[in-house]
């Protein structure tokens, strides 16, 4: 802010006075709201029930232990889910007449999986499967649990994937074609590079959504943060446990969210400079 | 520089309509009397409907504690009420003490979770096999004991603990219990399994981790171990009894909202019943068997 030429655009922009009266206006319409709470009639128990400190102190260790085991379900996921959705999406938008099958088996697994609860999801695989006691086939809930998500959030990003292909202009194909590459390397060296840059920020925000629906696996018996949150809560009456979770899933995803706005302005700068030259 | 002050103006009037709405909403206090005497006539009582008594249970609620129209089904608290059951019998007994008939009783779902949120609550008492402790009894109102209970490990024949006949032989089980259960006190307390345990949400889940052999046993109140080893686990047996956790023994209270008046008469209901043999016929119709306690 030394600079009063180039003072934050959320500000307001500008002078000083500006940035007062935003600030005043940001501490009225704040306070307002506040006072509104603080003074309700209820705000004395949901304070009790959802703001205890003693219970927060309390549960924050444990829930941040168990916090290690989404971490670990989350990357796990995104390494398939990354590979399994382009894959998806590249055998989608085949062209010819012979892959048409291939066409509906990926636009069917898609629809599937988009549109079947998560939660159904994950207890058909997670119990299901497993009840069926084949031999060779894992009970690992954690494995079937996983998996789910793999399924579901790949049906997901094969879609961003999809739309990111088919915003590759076709002229780009043709060229890489006139210029001898086959179909594959067009693919692989021209359209699939230009694709996944411009959906990097949606496949972050896929990405977000993975990490707060891996607290599903817990639904078959692993203790993760939420199910860890749920059992201090159940135990003790008390919501606040809930909310160590909610702080530790934000912490969580900001560093995410930050770094998805910081790409976003670097793609913009970048296509600007494009456009320039 | 124009613009600013007028989205400041727009944002201070945002500020006070916002306050004018909650201050019209915000005179609603539901505070319950407490300074009440013990005078339980059904005409005294501070009901939720006048006239009527609202007892809350989960849905489905399972034998033994409610017995749905089938032998051994699960009752829907939506349907028509059923009297048969342990819960189900402790429930119409109490409302017979408190002057109710059985057409005054009138039944509400209420999940788990719904019985500590904070404010007003939409039921005169929840019956749902609820443990007392000091910390619940915060966020609620609790009876006295209307069930001590044990709690019981279940398993299936073939299992690596299904002929297990002391606690030390759980200890490399992998075992699982329900959200919201004192189960999971009984196995980190007494147990102490070389593995952490499973956590499922209901107890559907619970009996399905079973039958899907992802765990070797679940821990549930004995008298959920009498029939999920009989009805819902196939092969199922109950290993043993366990010890109470910490020599203390654990009891299921009827939960009221906090500071209910209702609590007193309540427990001069209960301990009215219990004195008159009631309760111990109710136990011996629909909580039969046995089980040795592990040690």
């Amino acid at each position: 802010m030394n600079d009063p030429g180039r003072a934050s655009r959320i500000l307001g922009g500008g002078a000083g006075r500006s940035t007062a009266i935003a600030s005043v206006s940001t501490l009225v319409v704040f306070g307002a709201i506040a006072l509104i709470v603080v003074n309700s009639a209820g705000w004395p128990d949901v304070k009790e029930a959802f703001f205890n400190w003693d219970e927060f102190t309390y549960s924050f260790p444990k829930i941040l232990s168990a916090l290690k085991l989404n971490i670990e379900i989350f990357l796990v996921a995104e390494v398939f889910i990354l590979v399994f959705a382009l894959a998806i999406a590249i055998l989608r938008g085949l062209p010819g007449p012979v892959f048409f099958p291939v066409r509906l088996l990926a636009t069917a697994y898609t629809d599937v999986f988009r549109g079947i609860p998560t939660i159904l999801v994950i207890y058909l695989l997670g119990f299901g499967v497993p009840a069926l006691q084949l031999s060779g086939v894992p009970s690992s809930e954690l494995f079937w649990g996983t998996a789910s998500l793999v399924l579901v959030y790949s049906a997901y990003v094969a879609e961003v994937y999809r739309a990111g292909i088919d915003s590759v202009h076709p002229s780009q194909d043709a060229a890489a074609r006139s210029l001898g590459l086959t179909r594959a390397q067009s693919l692989r060296f021209v359209v699939v590079p230009q694709a996944v840059r411009r959906v990097v920020p949606p496949l972050l925000n896929d990405f977000i959504g993975l990490q707060k629906d891996t607290a599903l696996v817990a639904l078959l018996g692993p203790v993760e943060a939420f199910r860890e949150a749920q059992i201090i809560s159940a135990a003790d009456f008390n919501f606040t446990p809930y909310v160590v979770a909610a702080v530790l899933f934000i912490a969580l995803t900001i560093p995410l969210a930050r770094f998805t706005d910081w790409l976003i302005a670097r793609e913009r700068k970048r296509r600007l400079a494009g456009g320039l030259r | 520089m124009r613009r600013t002050p007028f989205s400041a103006l727009l944002l201070a009037s945002l500020a006070v309509l916002a306050a004018s709405c909650g201050g019209s909403s915000s005179n609603t206090t539901t505070t319950t009397g407490s300074a009440q005497t013990a005078s339980c006539s059904k005409a005294t009582l501070e009901l939720t409907t006048p006239g009527k008594l609202t007892i809350a249970t989960d849905n489905p609620s399972f034998p033994p504690w409610f017995i749905g129209k089938k032998a051994d089904s699960p009752w829907d608290p939506t349907t028509t009420p059923t009297k048969k059951g342990y819960e189900a019998g402790v429930a119409y007994a109490v409302a017979h003490k408190l002057g109710f008939t059985d057409q005054d009783v009138v039944w509400k779902v209420q999940q788990f979770t719904q019985l500590f949120k904070p404010g007003s609550k939409p039921y005169d008492f929840d019956i749902n096999q609820v443990s007392y402790n000091p910390k619940r009894a915060k966020a609620v109102g609790f009876s006295n004991s209307y069930y001590d209970v044990e709690q019981a490990v279940v398993s299936y024949k073939g299992s690596k603990i299904a002929n297990a006949k002391s606690l030390a032989d759980l200890k490399d089980a992998k075992l699982g219990y329900q959200i919201g259960t004192t189960s999971g006190d009984a196995i980190n307390d007494t147990i102490k399994p070389s593995q952490s345990a499973n956590v499922y949400s209901d107890s559907n889940a619970v009996v399905a981790a079973i039958k899907a052999h992802q765990v070797d046993g679940v821990v549930v109140d004995f008298p959920t171990a009498l029939y999920m080893s009989a009805v819902q686990v196939p092969n199922g047996v109950i290993v043993g009894r366990l010890p109470s956790t910490g020599g203390k023994q654990e009891h299921f209270g009827l939960v009221t909202s906090k500071g209910s008046s209702l609590v007193v008469c309540l427990n001069k209901a209960l301990s009215e019943l219990r004195a008159d043999g009631t309760l111990n016929q109710l136990q011996q119709k629909w909580i039969a068997g046995g089980a040795p306690v592990l040690s």
